[in-house]
């Protein structure tokens, strides 16, 4: 035997092609959640690699607060209409028309309304089974003692506690009606990995990530941008144009941009290289509290 | 990350990292021997932490900490909240470093013995253990217990970490002391690296830097070690397998098998077999989005054509054809259990090996092993978290290797049936019967020619129900109906059995699955016989009483459901047992001390409450003509082979 090693990213595609088509064959309704991010757009690579020369045999589903970038809207209808998934959009209309805004109502109550309760009630709406999510083992520690398959009850919570365990590649799938399971098919890959693997596999991504003249604000020691004209400006506040970029993609007044010159892909992961803030630190949700991010997923975020 | 300003260009640097070795490791080992510490301070020291990160760590610290002033490294990977708050690692978390020469993904797993599954998912994808144990304390039985654990999971290399050495004074009596145990204990487990360090993760001596303090150690440090142990993966050099995971038929002209390689390699032209049905073929291509290949290896995940027409589905193992796995439905198998309720014997389970699950049931526990001694031990059950080597009976044949020659087509797990659990890990040792692919000899005289003699279709009744609900009244008035309409029928009743069959069983757990498994046996062979067969037992479990029907084909078990709330039965109280129970002269009495499990779907539901004997019995045979069971095969539209 003559073969050469597989290269790191080249295993950790393999890794995710596994375990994305173990998904396709066990499950009844699975669902892929797009976030648009960079994540998502591995992972969307990922399945089109994943059951070529079929089409990946589940939906695209996006849960839309309303307050995501406009770019990102736009790139998400782009790209479901080139890679030919079916897209689901979901919006939390009680939600909508109760006017809940991440500026009157706290970041906290807001993401439960808009993405949680969205997300919870559109995975029952349509019954899905299993649903593919973006997340990684290093962004956040308690997704780093996450299943790659995790388990959530019918009302979608997650129990940290009792977690099935999960030996080899012997994925357990199994659910009664109306329980369901998450799926992190990128679990075992790093940020690097993931700039790394859409630098070498040329995957389209959201401009926001590079950097642009922006409008933008200070606020709590973070940059924010002005993205729409629905975002109040506080008195002597006004949006001045900055060198800017984003790490992660969320909502844009809970997303923080940073100052940087990066156009390239190449440079943004030279920025990241030498970076000394982890990229969580952007996500103005995290820092609700200490197990913040935990609480969100017991409560069936993802 | 400082390589970064040396190497020339981002893809320069890129193209190093693409090219690092990566080792999967976990640390284990007991309470409080400093796991999360250890690799808290492999973070800080390679670097790895951010700056919020540590001024969260710092706040931690203060918060939680149980450093003093220091920074408490084990908060940086207890993630969870109770983590936090009782100071102890719950689950398995998973952490990512890198140092200049490999990059490393490491499983922190719990110590307490409460948690060891969550151990099991940590080590069953590590290829080296990093057994910690405390100086002051010495070996303990959780040592040994993951050691084992380790070596039956297939890790083969391990790294003693003697850590909090500066609380021994650093001596090197201590140290070896606990090496020299430790070899002792570990002569068997097929190690094939060992290395033993003293350090203080707390301090970071011996850790990345060689301490001042431990003069005498002259071997390397933990990072220099994890840096270049030889961890070489054999799935290449092994036979070609590849365990079907979907497959790929876009339209009419393509049809390909899609699944990773799970060892050996495979090339177009490549001779190959499918394991359990033994047919063969050729590889015509194999197909990935980035282009065909001209081979394949182990770990790619890829989609194989084949020159002919094979019916191949999920679950298959296209295999090398001239080293094909073995086939059989009886293995001995090592079995970790993980689970609060204990694996019995005769238990109906499901066991997922490679991308197929099947229905097993355990047919012996042929001994347990004493995690601290390793001795073997007879045992009639694995409680939680015991070991044992057990033999098991699958419904199919199935194809695989033993696991000390292939791991990814010899391991499998085991799936509680009504909980959906997964409550154990099994690695086979051997087939116990080659499988052949002769079906059994078709016998001229048959279950169907017996049944159609008597105008039936022969079936089990099976009456469920709290004693006193009424279930042998109902019985008996069926077994009459159907006799007055010259159906031939046998009644076995719970007791009665108890008196002959069963004597010999009392009503522990065990002994209860086996009467229901001796019942089924009994009932099974009516059938064959052609026979109706009405079974009476209270049979309070679900899991039995689906071993029970799962004896008999579909269509051959009818769960009648005596549904009479528990006040009524009590009431009745026929054979004054109820009023035995309640005064604590019987235990493990259903409905008083023991629970009974409802059905969740029976096919026939009677309200024991609202309806007289009379009528059930004949809304049961009313269930029974409705359904067909009342007449000759020939106008069954459901039974196979009849084509008139």
């Amino acid at each position: 035997m003559s073969a050469d090693r597989m290269t790191h990213l080249r295993r950790l595609e393999a890794e995710s092609i596994f375990i994305i088509r173990e998904v396709a064959a066990e499950f009844k309704n699975p669902v892929m959640l797009y976030s648009i991010g960079k994540d998502s757009a591995v992972m969307l690579h990922l399945a089109a690699k994943a059951f070529y020369p079929s089409k990946p045999p589940f939906p695209l589903m996006h849960i839309d607060t309303t307050w995501k970038f406009r770019e990102m809207i736009a790139f998400r209808d782009r790209m479901a209409r080139e890679l030919g998934f079916d897209l689901i959009v979901h919006s939390n209309q009680a939600g909508l028309a109760q006017g809940i805004n991440p500026f009157d109502h706290g970041s906290s109550l807001y993401t439960n309304v808009m993405k949680t309760e969205a997300l919870k009630e559109a995975l029952t709406l349509h019954g899905f089974d299993a649903a593919f999510g973006g997340a990684r083992r290093d962004e956040e520690k308690s997704r780093a003692k996450e299943r790659v398959f995790s388990f959530r009850t019918q009302s979608h919570a997650w129990d940290p506690k009792s977690q099935r365990p999960e030996l080899w590649n012997l994925y357990n799938t199994r659910v009664k009606p109306g329980e369901s399971i998450r799926v992190f098919p990128l679990s075992n890959w790093t940020e690097l990995d993931i700039w790394q693997y859409i630098l070498a596999e040329r995957i389209p991504i959201v401009p926001l990530y590079f950097a642009a003249q922006r409008p933008v604000v200070w606020r709590g020691g973070q940059m924010i941008m002005v993205d729409d004209a629905r975002m109040p400006l506080h008195p002597g506040e006004t949006p001045e144009m900055r060198q800017v970029r984003f790490r992660t993609l969320g909502c844009y007044p809970l997303t923080a941009a940073i100052d940087s010159d990066a156009t390239t892909l190449e440079d943004i992961v030279r920025e990241m290289l030498i970076a000394r803030t982890s990229e969580r630190a952007g996500r103005l949700i995290d820092h609700d509290e200490a197990a913040s991010m935990e609480m969100k997923k017991r409560e069936g975020y993802f | 990350m400082n390589a970064l300003a040396e190497a020339a260009n981002v893809a320069d640097y890129l193209s190093q990292q693409e090219h690092k070795s990566l080792l999967r490791f976990l640390t284990c080992g007991s309470v409080d021997d400093g796991k999360s510490t250890l690799i808290g301070r492999l973070l800080y020291d390679t670097k790895l932490l951010f700056e919020d990160q540590l001024a969260t760590l710092s706040s931690d610290s203060r918060k939680y900490g149980t450093a003093g002033e220091d920074l408490d490294f084990a908060l940086l990977v207890d993630g969870l909240a109770a983590e936090r708050e009782q100071g102890i690692t719950i689950d398995v978390a998973y952490r990512f470093f890198a140092t200049d020469r490999r990059k490393f993904i490491v499983a922190d797993t719990p110590g307490h013995e409460q948690y060891t599954r969550n151990m099991a998912t940590g080590a069953s994808n590590s290829d080296l253990a990093v057994i910690l144990v405390d100086a002051r304390q010495g070996i303990l039985t959780q040592t040994r217990r993951h050691s084992f654990i380790a070596s039956l999971l297939g890790i083969r290399h391990v790294v003693l970490a003697v850590n909090k050495i500066d609380l021994v004074g650093y001596s090197q009596e201590a140290f070896d002391k606990i090496v020299a145990e430790y070899r002792a204990f570990a002569r068997d487990l097929k190690f094939e690296s060992f290395l033993a360090v003293p350090l203080s993760a707390r301090f970071g001596d011996n850790m990345l830097k060689r301490s001042e303090h431990t003069p005498w150690y002259t071997g390397p440090t933990l990072v220099e070690h994890l840096e270049t142990v030889a961890v070489e993966d054999d799935a290449l050099a092994r036979p070609f397998r590849l365990p079907v995971q979907w497959v790929n038929r876009p339209n009419l002209d393509f049809r390909g098998f899609s699944g990773t390689v799970a060892s050996g390699t495979v090339r177009p032209g490549d001779a190959i077999a499918v394991a359990a049905s033994g047919r063969t073929s050729r590889v015509r291509s194999i197909v990935t989005k980035d282009g065909n290949l001209r081979q394949a290896q182990a770990g790619e995940a890829v989609t194989l054509v084949l020159e002919d027409e094979v019916d191949i589905s999920r679950g298959d193992i296209i295999a090398a054809a001239d080293e094909r796995p073995e086939v059989s439905d009886q293995f001995a198998a090592h079995v970790i259990w993980m689970q609060d309720e204990p694996l019995l014997p005769g238990r109906p389970y499901l066991i997922k090996i490679g991308t197929r699950t099947v229905s097993a049931s355990i047919t012996a526990i042929k001994h347990k092993v004493d995690v601290n001694s390793f001795e073997q031990q007879p045992a009639d059950r694995l409680a939680l978290n015991e070991v044992g080597v057990v033999h098991l009976a699958t419904q199919h044949p199935i194809a695989f290797d033993p696991f000390d020659r292939n791991p990814q087509t010899g391991a499998f797990i085991v799936i509680d049936r009504m909980s959906n659990l997964t409550v154990g890990a099994g690695m086979i040792e051997a087939g116990l019967r080659r499988a052949t692919n002769i079906h059994w000899q078709a016998l001229e005289v048959s279950k169907a020619s017996r049944a159609d003699l008597k105008q039936q279709k022969p079936v089990v009744l099976w009456f469920t129900g709290l004693s006193g609900s009424g279930k042998s009244t109902v019985a008996n008035l069926v077994e009459k109906k159907l006799q007055s309409l010259a159906r031939h029928t046998y009644l076995l009743d719970g007791d009665n059995i108890r008196h002959g069959l069963s004597r010999d069983l009392g009503f522990s757990e065990a002994d209860r699955v086996e009467n229901i498994r001796r019942v089924g046996q009994v009932a099974k062979l009516f059938v064959d016989a052609g026979v109706i067969v009405i079974a009476s037992l209270i049979s309070p479990f679900r899991a039995e009483r689906q071993l029970a029907r799962e004896m008999v084909e579909e269509g051959e078990f009818i769960e009648v459901f005596m549904d009479t709330p528990l006040a009524i039965a009590e009431a009745r109280d026929p054979k004054g047992l109820y009023k035995r129970a309640r005064e604590g002269e019987i235990r493990n009495f259903t409905g008083i001390d023991s629970p009974y499990e409802a059905p969740e779907a029976p096919e026939i539901h009677l309200h024991g409450a609202e309806r007289t004997a009379e009528e059930m019995a004949e809304d049961i045979v009313a269930y029974l003509a409705g359904h067909g069971y009342l007449e000759a095969r020939h106008t069954d539209v459901w039974s196979e082979g009849i084509g008139i």
